[in-house]
């Protein structure tokens, strides 16, 4: 631990070292020096300062990583241990991890093309979600009772999580694909219909106001105004939606069997290979984060500008 | 000015109702402007000046009596009577560009072609010096320059009426005089009937033909019209002794500060 910390101090500290040296070094340019290796050692420094960020983002979580995994193995390795530990994971499940993309058969493929199947699937019953969901709430948001009438129980029905709507979109659709497309909507769309509702309602009078003098006939001021004011509050929906039917993929994937990561991990508990399911997780959980991170890059792009006046 | 009576407002009363309660905003407003006239509205801060721009606009409706322009009753909103809002009111998702454009195309969308209606806003932002702008966002410009986009906004949707509120209001005295002498040049080019609310006796004297003062509210109404009588073009500095120019300054500080002294409540403000 303490030879940790004491390399975290390194890094920390060397940020501040060019910064104190950067006064002593600019005086001691002569005015007649040429151009050249001024600019060449501008690139180098930028180059170093490059690096360093780039060590200043990733050392720390790593070392962290590397301390979890060290804990987990001493706390797994014991003759008792229910659940496997890192280097038992590593033996028996290294062609998972080494090889995402391997087919030995119809139903023995590597994760990434799990991932994608899986993906796949999020991608249909988001989509539904977030067209719905934009839908369903620029029409609550425009008017004051529906929120007031609908608003309490989409509070009520966004906290049922997804497993539970498994047997009644079963009993619904009687086929499992769709059915597993269902959970995935319904898991996401309350927080896309709840956030675009209160993004439109917030839209300023003012804009309200143009539009009028305008004239802008309802689809275009849904286009002009609406959509692009409350994008915001709309992105923000879509990116906890995301992050919700990416959740709600073990429960989708537990009906439609075949190929897909959800799948995978019932079936491996099913037939008790824990590894295979920690490393499905690991696989679950970096989607997941660049699910998200893909959804707020969109958002950063097309709201540029909106919320600033 | 051809039609002495283009825009009409007769018997104009409005009240604001919030459950049981009524308060009267506005009581008996009766104005007729002729056509390419400059009319400055000025009265203490809330007496209703802007509650009685966004009835002539048609953004709320008169609780009795009527606006009529051209001898027809305004009830709704439309790109012929335009409005510059008190805070310029821009989209911020739309370059400085397009926010003329928007206006631009749909008040033209069936009459001008494309390159027309490019023409058109780039000739409506040249008026107000916004060309070199053309492709930044409002947050990316200056308030002044705000306040002139959204001039040209309104311009170019080829207003009958004209409708500033306070547009200059948030501005530093500076970029104020220079906006102001745009307006003036824009007025005598084009022509525009233009109604203009201020807080500003010089602003209201140097632009207007007439000077409308409104009372104190509750109930507020027109209290006086002043005329002012100057030739156009005006000019600024050549102003600052005339005597009809002091004469009409004098007039409107007298009645705002002499018979309708701001309530103290509302100089507190
Ligand atoms: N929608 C509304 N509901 C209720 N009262 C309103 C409403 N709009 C305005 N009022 C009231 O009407 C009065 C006049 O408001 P208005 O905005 O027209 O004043 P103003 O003269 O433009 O003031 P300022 O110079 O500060 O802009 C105020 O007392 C205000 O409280
Ligand atoms: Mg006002």
């Amino acid at each position: 631990m303490s030879a940790t910390v004491r390399r975290l101090e390194v890094i920390d500290t060397q940020p501040k070292l060019t910064l104190v040296s950067k006064p002593a070094v600019l005086p001691q340019i002569q005015p007649d020096m040429i151009a050249l290796p001024l600019v060449k050692s501008q690139a180098m420094q930028n180059w170093q300062r490059r690096g360093r960020d780039f060590l200043t983002a990733v050392l720390p979580p790593l070392l962290v990583l590397i301390a979890l995994l060290v804990i987990w193995e001493i706390a797994t390795s014991g003759a008792k241990a229910t659940l496997p530990s890192p280097i038992r994971i590593w033996k028996e499940a290294s062609d998972l991890i080494l090889n995402p993309f391997f087919v030995n058969g119809p139903q023995d493929v590597g994760l990434g093309y799990r991932v994608m199947t899986s993906l796949q699937r999020v991608a249909i019953g988001f989509s539904i979600a977030a067209f719905v969901g934009v839908l369903t709430g620029a029409l609550i948001g425009q008017s004051v009772w529906a929120m007031r009438g609908l608003d309490p129980i989409f509070q009520v029905l966004r906290t049922v999580p997804p497993l539970a709507w498994l047997p009644i979109s079963l009993a619904a659709f009687r086929d499992a694909n769709p059915s597993a497309i269902f959970v995935i909507f319904i898991t996401s769309v309350w927080p896309i219909i709840i956030n675009t509702a209160v993004g439109i309602r917030n839209i300023p009078q003012d804009y309200r106001n143009v539009a009028q003098v305008l004239r802008l006939n309802p689809l275009e001021y849904f286009w002009r105004i609406m959509i692009p004011a409350a994008a915001p509050y709309i992105f923000t929906g879509l990116r906890i939606g995301i992050g919700l039917s990416w959740l709600a993929i073990v429960a989708a994937e537990m009906l439609t069997g075949g190929v897909g990561i959800g799948f995978f991990i019932w079936d491996a508990w099913n037939s008790s290979r824990l590894p295979d399911i920690v490393v499905a997780l690991a696989y679950i959980g970096i989607v997941g984060f660049l699910l998200d991170k893909f959804v707020a890059f969109i958002g950063s792009i097309a709201t540029r500008g909106a919320q600033a006046s | 000015m051809r039609d002495p009576a283009f825009l009409k407002i007769d018997h104009l009363d409005k009240s604001f109702s919030r459950g049981s309660s009524t308060t009267e905003v506005l009581t008996d407003i009766n104005l007729t402007i002729a056509k390419g006239e400059y009319i400055s509205i000025i009265g203490h801060s809330g007496c209703g000046k802007s509650t009685l721009l966004n009835l002539i606009a048609g953004l709320t409706t008169a609780t009795n009596g009527a606006v009529l322009l051209e001898n027809r009753e305004v009830n709704s909103p439309g790109p012929e009577r335009a409005v510059v809002f008190q805070n310029h009111s821009l989209l911020p998702w739309l370059t400085v560009y397009d926010n003329v454009g928007i206006a631009v195309n749909k008040v033209f969308g069936g009459t001008k072609s494309k390159s027309e209606r490019h023409e058109w806003i780039m000739h409506n932002l040249e008026l107000v010096q916004m060309v070199h702008a053309k492709d930044k966002r409002p947050s990316e410009v200056s308030g002044g320059m705000k306040q002139r986009v959204g001039i040209a906004r309104a311009l170019a949707m080829e207003p009958k009426v004209l409708l500033l509120d306070e547009p200059f209001g948030a501005l530093d005295a500076l970029t104020r005089a220079h906006l102001q002498d745009s307006v003036m040049q824009i007025h005598s080019r084009l022509g525009n009937t233009v109604v203009m609310i201020t807080h500003d006796v010089d602003e209201a004297v140097l632009l207007a033909d007439r000077i409308v003062m409104m009372t104190n509210g509750p109930a507020a109404t027109i209290g006086e019209i002043l005329e002012v009588k100057l030739d156009r073009p005006r000019k600024r500095l050549e102003l600052v002794a005339d005597k009809n120019y002091l004469e009409a300054r004098g007039g409107v500080l007298e009645f705002l500060y002499a018979r309708h002294k701001a309530p103290v409540l509302h100089a507190a403000e």
